[in-house]
Order: C-alpha cells, then sequence, then structure tokens
C-alpha cells in the first residue's frame, strides 16, 4: 500500500478510563490502519474497548477517559494532543459517527432535512438548499420512501430503521473521508436490519467511503467489512481479511465467537405426557383499545421448550404478562395442568405463583441492587417452603452450585456480578421456587454470545435434570434453533404458524417464517446480495416487509 | 459499622466539616447540663452585660464567656440548652413528618388508583395553604403546646416529604425485581420494606437532612412571633427575639443565636449535598 491511500494510521494507542476512584486500562496498545476506501469492521464483546477505539479515531475520548499515550494520524495529521478547535473542525465534516440509537441521538423538536444540513451550513461548505438538495440525492442513494418529502418530518414519524438510515445519510452530507459506525443495526429487527446494512454497504461503495464498522455481531460486519479486527479486553486479537478470519481462523477466541449454535443434543424423555400450560384464544388489549393479542392458543407440555419468537411489537412479550396475570385478558382462558386460573396474579393462591416462574431480560433490572445474593436466592425459600437457619443456608449454596456459582457469590451484591453472573442469579432465584414452568423473557438478548451460550445450556441441562418447562421468548433465530422443541411464530398480536421445531425450521416455510429466517445474518460475505434478492421475491408473493 | 466508618472516611473535605459541626452541636444539646455554667433560667446579673474579653465577664464567677441576655441570664447557657430543645424539637418532628409522608406516598404508588387520588388530593389541599398561616391558624387556636407544635409542623413537613417518596418509589415501582416480587406473591408490607425502602433511602436521607434545617428555621421563625416554645424555655429562635432590641444599642448579642442557627443549618447542608451528590450518582472526576 503506498502512503498515499492511507487515510488513518492509529499505533499504540493507550486509553483509561475511571471508575470507582481509579484510572482502569479499557485500551492497551492497539495499532491499526486504514485506506481510503476500506472497511475496517471491529468486532468483540463488551468491554473490549471497540467504541472506545472506534471515537478515539476522531482523536476524542468519551467523559471519564482519557487517551494516555498512542499516535493517531488522520490523512498526514496528528490528531493525540490536537487543539479542540482543530478536531471540531474535523468532526461532522471529514469523519463522521454513525451512533447505535437513532431514536436519541436526533433531535426530536427538528425537522430531519434541519438536523442534516445543520453541520454542512454551519461550517460554510454548503448553502442551506444546496444541503437540501444533497438531502434527497442521499435519501434516495439509501432507499428511503419518498425522498423529496421524507426530510420535512420529524424523527417520531419515520421508523425505527429508516431513522438509522437518515443519520446515515446525515453522517455523509458533508461527504466525509471517514465515517465511524458504532453498532448501526444492533437496536433493530432482523427483518429491519437487513435494509439498513444494504443501504449502508451501497452507499459506502458509491461514494468509496472508508469506514470502521463496530459490532459485537461477526455475521454482519462479514457483510460490510474489506478487513475485520478482533478485539478482545482492549487488546488486538487477531486481524486479518474477512475470508479468512472466516474461513481461517487463527485465535481460539475468534473461533469461539465463529462457531455457530448448535442444535442441541439430546433431550431426555421424562416419559411424562401432560400438558402443563395451555393458552386458549386469548386476547387481550391495554388501556387505549389497542389490540395486542388477537386470539392466541398455544400449549406447554411437561419438560419441553415452547419458543415464542417474532420482532417487536408482535405480543410475544404480552402473552407473558398475559400468562403471569399481570395483564389481565379481555378474552379466552389460561389453564394450567387442565385447571382454569383466575386471570389477575394477586387473586392467584401461593402455591400456583410458585409453579410459575419468570426470568427477565435485563437482569439488572430484575435484582434489587440492594439485596445480597443470600436474600435474593433465600426469600423464595423461606416464603413458600418456610425454610430458616441451617437448612435455608445449605438450599442456597445447593442452588448457587446448580448454576455453576461457588458459595463465595453468597454474600455479594448484583452490582458485584458480571452481566452472565446476574443472569444466574436470576435463574437460580426462579429454581428456589421449584416452579413447573419457567417463563423466559428475551433472557439472553443483553449477554454477550458466549455468556448467552452458557445460559442456554445450563437451561437444558436443568431441564434435562428437572422435567421443568421453559415458554422462551425470543427474537434471536439462533436461540431459537439451539433449545426448542415446539415453536411459535408471532405476527402482530397473532400467531402465523406454529408446531414442532423440526417442521417449522424446514422447508416448505410459511412466508413469513421464511422472511424472519432468512433475515438472520449468516458468517457468509456473500449473505447479503442473496438476501436481498429473496426479499424481493417474498414481497411477490404477498409478504408485508416493514422497512 | 466497619462500613459505615468507610463511607464516613471518604467523605470530602465540605461533609467531614459539615459533620463537625453537627457534632459540636449534638455534644452541646446531650451535655447542656454538663457543660452549661448556669440553669437554663437563672438571672447572673445586668441585662446584656458583654462579652468574654471585657471586664464584666471576669466578675462573675464561672464567667459569662458570651455575655447575659436581655434579664440577664447567662446566654452561654442558654444557648447550649437552646440547642438541646431546638434540635430535639426538629428531630421528632422531622421523623414524625417522615415516618407519615413516606409511609403514604410509597402506598400511594404502590397501590395507584383511588389510594393514590386520595392521597394526593389531601395533600394538594394541605399544599394549598402557606406554611406560616396554617401554623398561625391552628396555633391560635389548639394553644402553644410543644405536643401541637410538633404536630401542626410534622403535618405541613409530611406533605412535601410524600410528593417526594411517591415520584422516588413511582421509579422504583416500575423495576423488574418488584414486579417479580409481586409474582411471587409478596405482601404490600414486604414490597415496601425490603424492595422499595432500602432503594429510595439515599435520597429520603438527603430531603431529610433539608427537612431537619427547614424545621428548626421555622420553629424559629414562630418564636420570633411568639408561638413557638414559650418563654422561659430556651430555643435560639425565641432568644433572637428576645435579645431583637439590643441591636440598636450596639450590643451584638442577638446574633449569637443566629449564629447557632446559621452554624447548624450550614454543618447539616453540607453534609446533605454530599448525600445529594452520592444520590445522584454524579461522579467527581478529578
Amino acid at each position: 500500500m503506498s502512503e498515499a491511500t492511507r487515510l488513518l494510521t492509529i499505533q499504540d494507542l493507550w486509553i483509561e478510563g475511571y471508575q470507582d476512584e481509579r484510572w482502569y486500562e479499557i485500551v492497551c496498545g492497539v495499532s491499526l490502519h486504514l485506506d481510503r476506501g476500506e472497511v475496517l469492521g471491529l468486532i468483540g464483546e463488551s468491554g473490549a474497548g471497540k467504541s472506545t477505539i472506534g471515537i478515539a479515531s476522531m482523536g476524542v475520548t468519551t467523559a471519564g477517559c482519557r487517551i494516555t499515550s498512542g499516535s493517531i494520524e488522520f490523512d498526514g495529521q496528528e490528531l493525540f494532543g490536537a487543539g479542540e478547535e482543530t478536531l471540531r473542525k474535523l468532526r461532522g465534516t471529514r469523519i463522521a459517527y454513525v451512533a447505535q440509537s437513532a431514536a436519541a441521538a436526533f433531535n426530536p423538536a427538528h425537522k430531519l432535512k434541519q438536523q442534516f444540513a445543520e453541520t454542512a451550513v454551519q461550517e460554510g461548505l454548503m448553502t442551506y438548499t444546496q444541503a437540501e438538495k444533497r438531502a434527497k440525492e442521499l435519501f434516495r442513494r439509501l432507499d428511503l420512501p419518498d425522498p423529496d418529502h421524507i426530510g420535512n418530518r420529524y424523527p417520531h414519524q419515520v421508523s425505527g430503521g429508516q431513522l438509522q438510515r437518515c443519520m446515515v445519510a446525515m453522517a455523509m452530507a458533508c461527504n466525509p473521508d471517514l465515517i465511524v459506525f458504532d453498532e448501526p443495526t444492533t437496536a433493530l429487527d432482523v427483518t429491519t436490519q437487513i435494509e439498513v446494512l444494504g443501504a449502508i454497504k451501497e452507499v459506502i461503495e458509491a461514494y468509496n467511503m472508508s469506514a470502521i464498522y463496530i459490532t459485537h455481531d461477526l455475521a454482519v460486519v462479514a457483510q460490510i467489512a474489506d478487513r475485520i479486527m478482533v478485539l478482545r479486553h482492549g487488546e488486538e486479537a487477531e486481524t486479518n481479511t474477512t475470508r479468512e478470519i472466516i474461513d481461517n481462523p487463527r485465535e481460539d477466541y475468534t473461533r469461539a465467537l465463529l462457531s455457530v449454535r448448535k442444535r442441541r443434543g439430546e433431550t431426555v424423555d421424562h416419559g411424562h405426557q401432560d400438558t402443563i400450560l395451555k393458552v386458549e384464544s386469548v386476547t387481550a388489549e391495554y388501556g387505549n383499545g389497542i389490540v395486542v393479542l388477537d386470539g392466541v392458543s398455544t400449549k406447554i407440555e411437561r419438560g419441553k421448550t415452547v419458543s415464542v419468537v417474532g420482532e417487536s411489537g408482535s405480543g410475544k412479550s404480552t402473552l407473558a404478562r398475559v400468562i403471569t396475570g399481570l395483564l389481565p385478558p379481555i378474552g379466552g382462558e389460561v389453564r394450567f395442568q387442565g385447571q382454569l386460573i383466575p386471570q389477575q396474579t394477586k387473586m392467584r393462591d401461593k402455591e400456583l405463583l410458585r409453579r410459575m416462574q419468570m426470568i427477565y431480560q435485563m437482569a439488572d433490572t430484575a435484582l434489587n441492587p440492594k439485596q445480597r445474593v443470600r436474600k435474593i436466592v433465600g426469600r423464595p425459600l423461606s416464603f413458600y417452603f418456610g425454610m430458616t437457619g441451617k437448612q435455608r443456608e445449605e438450599r442456597i449454596l445447593e442452588l448457587l452450585d446448580r448454576i455453576e456459582l461457588g458459595e463465595k457469590y453468597i454474600d455479594r451484591f448484583p452490582g458485584e456480578l458480571s452481566g452472565g453472573e446476574k443472569q444466574r442469579i436470576c435463574i437460580a432465584r426462579a429454581l428456589a421456587a421449584e416452579p413447573e414452568l419457567i417463563i423466559c423473557d428475551e433472557i439472553t438478548s443483553a449477554l454477550d454470545q458466549l455468556v448467552a451460550e452458557g445460559i442456554l445450556k445450563l437451561l437444558q441441562n436443568l431441564q434435562n435434570e428437572l422435567a421443568v418447562s421453559y415458554l422462551f421468548i425470543t427474537h434471536d433465530l439462533d436461540t431459537v434453533k439451539a433449545i426448542s422443541d415446539e415453536i411459535v411464530v408471532m405476527y402482530q398480536g397473532k400467531v402465523v404458524e406454529q408446531g414442532p421445531a423440526q417442521q417449522i425450521l424446514n422447508p416448505p416455510y410459511d412466508p413469513y417464517t421464511d422472511l424472519l429466517l432468512s433475515s438472520a445474518p449468516e458468517m457468509d460475505p456473500d449473505w447479503l446480495p442473496s438476501v436481498i434478492e429473496h426479499r424481493k421475491e417474498l414481497q411477490k408473493q404477498g409478504v408485508n416487509i416493514q422497512t | 459499622m466497619y462500613q459505615v466508618l468507610k463511607l464516613l472516611r471518604s467523605a470530602p473535605t465540605s461533609a467531614k466539616i459539615g459533620m463537625v459541626a453537627i457534632l459540636i452541636n449534638v455534644v452541646c444539646a446531650v451535655f447542656a447540663p454538663v457543660l452549661a455554667p448556669y440553669s437554663e433560667t437563672q438571672v447572673v446579673g445586668d441585662g446584656w452585660e458583654s462579652v468574654m474579653w471585657s471586664t464584666d465577664a471576669v466578675k462573675h464567677d464561672p464567667p459569662v464567656i458570651l455575655g447575659t441576655d436581655h434579664i440577664g441570664r447567662d446566654l452561654f447557657s442558654r444557648l447550649t440548652y437552646g440547642a438541646r430543645n431546638t434540635i430535639a424539637l426538629a428531630l421528632v418532628t422531622t421523623a414524625l413528618a417522615f415516618s407519615v409522608g413516606a409511609a403514604s406516598g410509597f402506598l400511594a404508588a404502590i397501590m395507584k388508583g383511588w389510594v393514590d387520588m386520595l392521597l394526593s388530593r389531601i395533600v394538594d389541599i394541605l399544599m394549598a395553604f402557606p406554611t406560616l398561616i396554617f401554623a398561625l391558624v391552628v396555633l391560635s387556636v389548639m394553644g402553644t403546646s410543644t405536643t401541637v407544635l410538633i404536630f401542626v409542623i410534622a403535618t405541613l413537613d409530611s406533605v412535601r416529604v410524600y410528593r417526594i417518596s411517591r415520584a422516588v418509589a413511582m421509579d422504583i415501582e416500575v423495576m423488574d425485581y418488584v414486579e417479580a416480587a409481586k409474582l411471587r406473591g409478596e405482601g404490600l408490607w414486604w414490597i415496601i420494606k425490603d424492595e422499595i425502602l432500602p432503594n429510595a433511602l439515599l435520597p429520603l436521607v438527603s430531603e431529610f437532612g433539608l427537612r431537619f434545617c427547614f424545621v428548626f428555621l421555622f420553629i424559629s421563625a414562630l418564636s420570633f412571633l411568639g408561638l413557638g416554645l414559650q418563654p422561659p424555655t430556651a430555643d435560639w429562635g425565641s432568644m433572637v427575639r428576645e435579645n431583637a432590641a439590643a441591636i440598636s444599642f450596639g450590643i451584638l448579642t442577638p446574633l449569637i443565636p443566629a449564629a447557632a442557627i446559621g452554624f447548624l443549618t450550614v454543618g447539616v447542608n453540607l453534609v446533605v449535598d454530599w448525600f445529594l451528590r452520592k444520590a445522584s450518582g454524579i461522579k467527581d472526576v478529578k
């Protein structure tokens, strides 16, 4: 590579973050380079320092962090130590940044085109009319509907996927040399993600831009990046071309990230064939008369896992709220082991509540931060079984052992646990009640890939030993494939299709299920173009694809 | 206990100064009979004798280091007894206001519906009256006994505590761990005591400090109007009022109890500021 095409060179970069009255190293001596027209993918789990590096390539850090040493050279100009004025001139015009949450990044009080034009006009690069024209051009390029007028809308008047594309357009307003994408599709539904990914890929190629693409999802970055850098604990684990990383990973860590969740092994047949839970044509709505569940029926057998899958707004979490009695339905009934159960939680007796437990998506908010693990896990024991003293203590230790955490965790507060450990404590709390059904609401979606896999394995082992049933609510199709006995596909409050996992996951597909399944990114750089083709066909068949 | 010590040691300098100020006041209040050379009501000399550096002070044994008040009582003795009365009264009142206000605030946040509606409207009505007017009316009708004083101020304060605890509890009530407790079948008492209270404690403690200051300022104001603690009981507010006339003769006596009020208020506020900063989670990056 000749020096003329080199755009960004970062050498031996060290960044520290301030926490608990101490400075911690976040990035430890990372070096990278980026040529013009090249896309570099930064990938790693949370805490790997990928976002910190992305932001540092603009010469800045987030509050509470500082660059201690190293060099960041952008187009021949050293950014580390450069004055605020110099950096401000570069940001927005020559280096742009696309954040994860477009909804939080846009100012809700201004029209899209005003926000689009702001930087360009302020920096004197264009007049407002020129900026408007460029907005229309970019909106068209990014496949936004009605590109001539969409700029007149306010951020809340377009969908999440469209807003994310507007942000990409905004980043490109001044035709920058480098764009930093920080998890731009993570907050989107799988089906929406495709459009955004496709649009990003297209504009990058069309304008021959350089980009740093940050994500935790290797399959996503494989669609866009020319080269990928794998980060772990603030250090570089491996860097190579996308093909090489996927076909010939050198590091074990990369290999672990690559391993697609396998279809689970043999499940134990517990012999019982009784139905634990039966939901019959349940209809529910929120106070404002909007129907969120429309005649949903399903059932769960003992010792089996039923997955409810769908996009956001499909009503899958509402189904859990109806079953637990938090949202009484306006029609239909819920039966537990053949018995019709009261619609409201507070009308249900202790024994019924014990047999149905729930695990939440955000373990952070599901555990009381002021209670120690002993109290969190011990409370169901004393509440349901009246256990006290030594007996209770022993049972707590037994449960901690069961979730593969040791006795040293018993005196900790949730704040002293990692994300995966917190979720395990939630599982222990549910197990303490010795339930027959556990409702798992998106329990792995806030966790890193490898941690999530550990949790799923644990749940599988527990099911084999204890014959507990799971109602597993998720939007992640890899998870569904890995754990389900039965699958319920939901769309806009209705069940689209349900049946044994083998039947749902294999052809012939229901058109909507096909859309969902095909939208899950695959570890193949050629996957994106093919899936976009596939979607066009599905659209012809009459599937409504939301963008 | 060790944790509390560790917490106190981690406090910034301003909060430590505040703690020392509070400690001095508490020591004065607790050991008033030991510290005070004379009794609360004993007349030891002429009115408004000068302070320690003049010859007047040393002609007494023990000396009247801060001089005497308008009828010749030792000001230092009255100040220590005043600390006892003022602080004790403020503490009892604030504690009462918090038990009632926080309990009903939590209840309204959890029960919602008509309970919330009823409690909030009662609070609205109470808040509609200017506090001083309300206190004046009730005290002139019911008489100015200490019990009535405590109840009137506690009632007035509890409505403000109610507002805050309701708001804090509503934020906590939507957390998944409260939902998990409800799904477990826990009763109201457990949810208030074990799920909500520990998480609402920090903002409430800082509010407690502020309210505490307001109470003794309010008692001072009432004493100033003659409706607070009745003479000859010493409290700082009435001491300012009784000696107010001295200021026109250039005698500093009324400023001394006023300074005591200021000293404790600033001390409590320094500590409260520290708590508020901790409660809001703002980190000071050096």
